[in-house]
């Protein structure tokens, strides 16, 4: 093998690191102190674990991605860690040219490339030395890597250190008993190895004051300070951290003055349950909520249709992978958009909100209840693998910076005063008042119920009053419209093209958007944060030639959305849909738009 | 107290009128008519309030009639099957409520079946009653999945399948009050539903509710000549509220046995004529597998166990429900979320 070029120039805090393992082999460890000893020097960082649906054995790469300009998308790694046999082969020709190999000398591989930095660690005998055995000692030597890719990297071990130090919350013990390892592969790495590569991090100061956190922790977060009370469940990837978090979080903040919890946690038997609990729990008063994922939100489709149209408060998170069906479980998407926007038989559509990063999962945390009470309406929060399970970088949250907006509830008094009839358009934005039960007012009950009902509640198959409710329902969605959050832009002036994108697509698209503007080539963009779309979406694209859609799945779901809302303007509405379960890169973004830049491609238009 | 009344009120100072509902829409004579106006009756007697009533039910006939009784509490028609999980959100959410829930065999037997038995392993606290006719009614007579094996039927033509036996289904999940009852049995329903509301957590009662419509002719097991001629009462019941003293006055005690209730009331249990000990869970299964095989109506208190807890014990739910909790005990403080981001940084 010969010698990879020399590169002049290093490269510094900009490239993406792959580590590739076997799943269930302990170096999500490994990775994450990685990650977070990058953050602790004050570099950009985001964490993606690609990993299977499996317990023990396939093989799992996690990508960390360093950028001195704060871009957190998904991109090739330049550096690989080859840790997995089964993968090396694949893993060693998918890197590109100039890139760096660290490989455990271990493994047998057949590549032979000449244009690449190959590192051998010697693991098994770094780690003959340690005091461990058995299981731990294979966890233990993942931080092998670790200490090579310190010395290769420039990370100092403290660092490296407080990484391990966050990673074990503290533990003192589990940070030596790693250290050591890392000590004992660095030294052997300053010693051994001659850096031949260009990569580098060198210490920043853009991390100060931020949070590394995933997404399914900080909607968990989010929704503890939103008072949820009632959370009901079934397990699913990748929706199953997001109770964890909860379920974390909880014991601590949400203790009463007798030590009781003011909340429950219920592990149903299935979705169907967990969502009955929810309407159930809503119908009585509580904020409730649920987590899941696309088989869940299958199964939760009756009863969004009757949480609708008995109008009962609730949230429901999805945090999307690959559907249909199974599909792939471990990976991200946003294909269930459509699907949660309708769910449901008959006429209506949910409330759907869409955050894109860890600040919006907090924030839709807590503003989702006050919606869902607002408009006594099932909400539906869609976030996905990539956000809710990775580690991403966010602004410190904002504590709420309203009070509960607990929604048209009246109480005895209330119904003495005024009378009450649970259907009634008051005041004519199609949300009606309701009581709860418990209420020992005269006239305060009421039978909540999936049948076709008057404004009394009272079971009726009357076509006007069918046609009264329903259209009073579409009045509310009229009034939903207006209360979530807006869609937010950023305007290029005399830009004749935008685009339009929801949830952490804005990562690939922000950072292609810039290369683009550096060539010269401008657009703007618009990141919608809810449906039902507000009047921004379609002052929006008016101001624009057309507009490209862009999302990850394949049948331009937001794209049909928009078009199925604002049929005058469909005409003007291109669209970039594509599901292959991993991220999107800006090199994949800037590829797919380009052509709608260019005047060339206008000509075709 | 003495000075006769035009109008009977009960000790919530109501009459029994006030424990109404709107004007049933079943058949006339329909089983559950009758179960209807025994909750009534109930109702009024144990002078509940309205306002801490909460009823349930799924989709089917049965699960119409929580419209015609208790007009004066809040109630949830939920889905089909899906009473369960509907009525463990609601009594999550506000453990105060006194909750009936009102099924059938469809809704409990075929489409609701797990969620029926998860509710009784989280043993939350409501009385569940199964208007229990074999067939399905409104999708016009259909075979349930508690129909009896080898019935013939007009509309359904002939049944090759065994019944589920909800009581057996409800005994082996763990449930701590299993009773069977037949709707033509007005006192009996009376005195079980009594119980059931002193309950500590779900209490089951199986209610045979003749179909007048599909399932009614008298050879049928669910009828009402059947359930007449056939129905065997294991021990005659009468509940003892929780403040009245007990007097037993009858000659041979020894036929009788008394069970406390959880809120102190107590069920008398007279022996007719076998003794049945509703505490012992084998022998609670043992005889309702052998009235399988002999083909008996056996009814009354069949199993009873007060010691699980209550889903809201268990989860240790505040008093105050988790409904009513104001926003300070809701949202932590601004302080709490930076202590709890501290981690993250």
């Amino acid at each position: 093998m010969t010698t990879p070029p020399a590169i002049a120039r290093d490269v510094t805090n900009d490239f993406s690191l792959v580590v590739a393992t076997a799943n269930g082999t302990g170096s999500q460890t490994a990775n994450l102190a990685l990650l977070r000893a990058c953050f602790h020097m004050g570099i950009p960082v985001c964490g993606k674990n690609i990993f299977p649906s499996n317990i023990q054995g396939l093989p799992t790469w996690y990508h960390i991605r360093v950028s001195k300009d704060g871009y957190v998308a998904r991109r090739t790694s330049e550096v690989l860690v080859a840790f997995n046999q089964a993968t090396v082969d694949a893993d060693l020709r998918e890197l590109p040219s100039g890139g760096v190999a660290v490989v455990d000398a271990g493994l047998a591989h057949g590549v032979e490339r000449d244009d690449i930095h190959l590192y051998a660690i010697p693991v098994k005998a770094l780690m003959a030395a340690s005091e461990h055995k058995g299981k731990l000692r294979d966890y233990l030597a993942n931080m092998t890597y670790v200490g090579v890719l310190a010395h290769l990297l420039d990370i100092p071990l403290d660092a490296i250190e407080a990484g391990l130090d966050a990673q074990f919350g503290g533990k003192r013990r589990l940070v030596d008993t790693n250290l050591a390892v890392v000590r004992g592969a660095h030294a052997w790495a300053v010693e051994e190895l001659t850096k031949t590569d260009p990569f580098r991090v060198a210490p920043m100061d853009a991390t100060r004051d931020l949070l590394i956190m995933s997404g399914n922790e900080a909607g968990a977060l989010g929704s503890v300070f939103g008072g949820v009370s009632v959370a009901a469940w079934y397990p699913i990837t990748p929706s199953t951290s997001f109770i964890d978090a909860l379920r974390d979080y909880l014991p601590e903040l949400r203790q009463g003055e007798d030590g009781a919890p003011t909340y429950t946690v219920i592990q149903a038997e299935d979705e169907l349950a967990a969502i009955g609990m929810v309407i159930g729990a809503g119908f009585a008063g509580a904020r409730a909520l649920t987590a899941t994922s696309g088989p869940g939100i299958s199964l939760m489709a009756e009863f969004a249709g009757l949480g609708s149209f008995a109008e009962v408060p609730g949230v429901i998170w999805d945090v999307q992978r690959v559907g249909p069906s199974t599909g792939l479980p471990t990976r991200t998407s946003q294909g269930d958009l459509a699907f949660a926007y309708g769910l449901g038989h008959g006429d209506g559509r949910h409330v759907v909100l869409l955050p894109s990063s860890i600040e919006e999962c907090f924030e839709f945390g807590w503003r989702s209840f006050d919606l869902a009470e607002q408009l006594q309406t099932p909400v539906f929060v869609l976030t996905d693998l990539d956000l809710g399970m990775n580690n991403w970088m966010g602004r410190s949250f904002t504590y709420p910076d309203q009070p509960m907006q607990r929604g048209k509830v009246l109480d005895a008094d209330e119904v003495r005063e005024r009378g009450f009839a649970r259907y009634r358009d008051v005041d004519g934005d199609g949300v009606t008042y309701r009581t709860l039960p418990g209420n020992d007012a005269p006239g305060a009950a009421y039978f909540a119920r999936g049948t076709g009902h008057n404004a009394q509640a009272v079971y009726s198959e009357r076509s006007d009053d069918w046609v009264e409710n329903t259209e009073r329902l579409a009045r509310k969605f009229d009034t939903a419209r207006r209360l979530v959050p807006p869609a937010l832009e950023e305007r290029v002036e005399g830009a004749s093209v935008g685009l339009i994108a929801f949830g952490t697509t804005r990562y690939a698209i922000e950072e292609a958007r810039d290369a683009l503007a550096a060539d010269g080539l401008r657009c703007s963009s618009m990141r919608v944060r809810a449906l039902p779309i507000g009047e921004e979406v379609r002052a929006f694209i008016e101001a624009h030639e057309r507009v490209v859609v862009i999302e990850m799945n394949r049948d331009a779901q937001l794209a049909g959305i928009l078009r199925a809302e604002l049929p005058d303007l469909a005409p003007h509405i291109e669209s970039v849909a594509y599901l292959d379960g991993m991220p999107f890169t800006a090199g994949f973004v800037r590829e797919r738009i380009e052509p709608f830049l260019t005047p060339r491609s206008l000509e075709v238009a | 107290m003495d000075r006769p009344r035009t109008i009977a009120s009960n000790a919530a100072g109501l009459s029994k009128a006030d424990y109404g509902g709107s004007p049933s829409t079943l058949c006339r004579g329909c089983g559950h008519n009758s179960i209807a106006s025994q909750i009534i009756q109930v109702a009024f007697e144990l002078s509940l309030r309205p306002s801490d009533v909460l009823k349930l039910s799924g989709i089917g006939c049965s699960s119409k009639s929580p419209a015609y009784f208790l007009g004066m509490s809040h109630g949830f028609n939920a889905l089909h099957g899906r009473m369960p999980a509907v009525a463990t959100g609601a009594l999550a959410a506000n453990r105060r409520m006194r909750a009936i829930g009102v099924s059938g065999d469809g809704d409990t037997g075929s489409i609701g079946l797990g969620q029926f038995k998860h509710l009784l392993r989280r043993n939350t606290r409501m009385v569940y009653v199964i208007e229990n006719n074999g067939v399905y009614g409104l999708t016009k007579g259909q075979f349930s999945a508690t129909a009896d094996e080898g019935l013939d039927l007009k509309y359904a033509g002939h049944n090759d399948l065994p019944p589920i036996d909800l009581c057996q289904e409800a005994i082996a999940a763990g449930c701590g009050f299993v009773a069977r009852s037949f709707a033509g049995d007005a006192k009996q329903v009376r005195e079980i539903l009594k119980a059931a509301f002193s309950h500590r957590g779900t209490a089951v009662i199986d209610i045979i509710s003749p179909c007048v419509a599909f399932n009614n002719e008298d050879d049928s097991p669910k009828s009402y000549a059947y359930g007449r001629h056939h129905e065997k009462p294991l021990h005659e019941l009468g509940y003892i509220p929780f403040a009245d003293e007990i007097v037993i006055t009858e000659s041979d005690p020894g036929e009788l046995t008394t069970v406390d209730l959880h809120d102190g009331s107590r069920l008398k249990l007279r022996k007719v004529e076998e003794d049945h000990d509703p505490t012992n869970r084998i022998a609670a299964m043992t005889r309702l597998m052998e009235a399988e095989r002999k083909q008996e109506f056996i009814t009354g208190l069949l199993y009873y166990n007060p010691s699980r807890p209550s889903y809201a014990e268990a989860a240790r739910l505040p008093e105050t429900p988790l409904a009513l909790l104001s926003e300070e005990a809701l949202r932590p403080p601004p302080e709490a979320l930076e202590r709890t981001l501290q981690r993250y940084r």
